[in-house]
């Protein structure tokens, strides 16, 4: 998978997960993503990136645009130093919540996704992927 | 201090929502919603979001939040305008919009409040004319 554009935003505010947001549509409208695959990436972007804010204590959004052979996608990725996530079957459960959220942010955004991956260790941090392909 | 306006129109109270709202603005509008219900005894409560190209989590749970609080006031929330992108992404999401009544545009919207409120919103003149 080769990356053609890569841009970064550092998350510190709730006005920043609202430039995430506005980037990550900027792109998937670049992309030529129609409007019901633009709004999921972003929908799902904006959860994760107030995850990074709430539970990761902030961190750094990149936005690529991905191209694998004909397809090309939007893939954006969310990286905190926060306290890490010690169970992740558990974090992806609809409704669990350690805040004062809904619960829907991780199980929510993956299902608004084409591909998912997590990464989190205790004490370290966590990374969380998206992905999702044009047309699909 | 940055803040989503709310008109008084008659007895109801309407919110448009144009902006990206940050979360910090979406819990300003709940507060100060909540505040205006309750001084000017409003019956009623519309918010457009036909200008909303995304609802995640947090605020739909805002809209949810407010149509029980308003509720709780004695006031019914319609929300209008939601576009069909935003419906379609919300289902996927998974997020219950529970106790939300919503209507495709601010007229239906309108009718909506007043007939759940007993308001039929026509008065039968002297002259048989009916005026809303």
């Amino acid at each position: 998978m080769e990356v053609q554009k890569s841009e970064t935003h550092e998350i510190r505010t709730s006005q920043d997960v609202v430039s995430v947001r506005q980037a990550v549509r900027r792109c998937a409208v670049e992309l030529g993503f129609n409007l019901v695959d633009q709004t999921k990436i972003v929908t799902a972007s904006s959860e994760l990136a107030r995850n990074t804010l709430d539970y990761g204590g902030g961190g750094i959004a990149t936005v690529d645009v991905v191209r694998n052979g004909s397809r090309s996608g939007l893939r954006v990725t969310f990286e905190d130093e926060g306290p890490g996530i010690a169970d992740l079957a558990q974090a992806l459960r609809d409704g669990f919540t350690t805040g004062g959220g809904m619960g829907l942010g991780l199980g929510g955004a993956k299902r608004l996704s084409n591909e998912f991956e997590i990464d989190s260790v205790v004490g370290r941090g966590t990374r969380v992927a998206i992905l999702r392909w044009k047309g699909l | 201090m940055e803040r989503i306006p709310i008109l008084k129109m008659g007895g109801f109270l309407l919110v448009t929502i144009q902006v990206d709202m940050h979360d910090r603005l979406a819990l300003t509008l709940q507060d100060d919603l909540t505040e205006q219900i309750v001084k000017w005894h409003a019956h009623g409560v519309l918010i457009d979001i036909s200008a909303l190209e995304m609802v995640d989590s947090f605020i739909g749970r805002m809209l949810s939040n407010i149509a029980n609080m308003a509720r709780l006031l004695d006031a019914e929330t319609v929300v209008v305008g939601m576009q069909p992108s935003v419906a379609i992404t919300l289902v996927e999401l998974g997020l219950p919009m529970k106790g939300i009544r919503t209507a495709l545009d601010v007229e239906k919207g309108m009718q909506t409040l007043r007939v759940s409120l007993g308001l039929n919103g026509y008065t039968q003149d002297a002259d048989g004319s009916t005026e809303i």
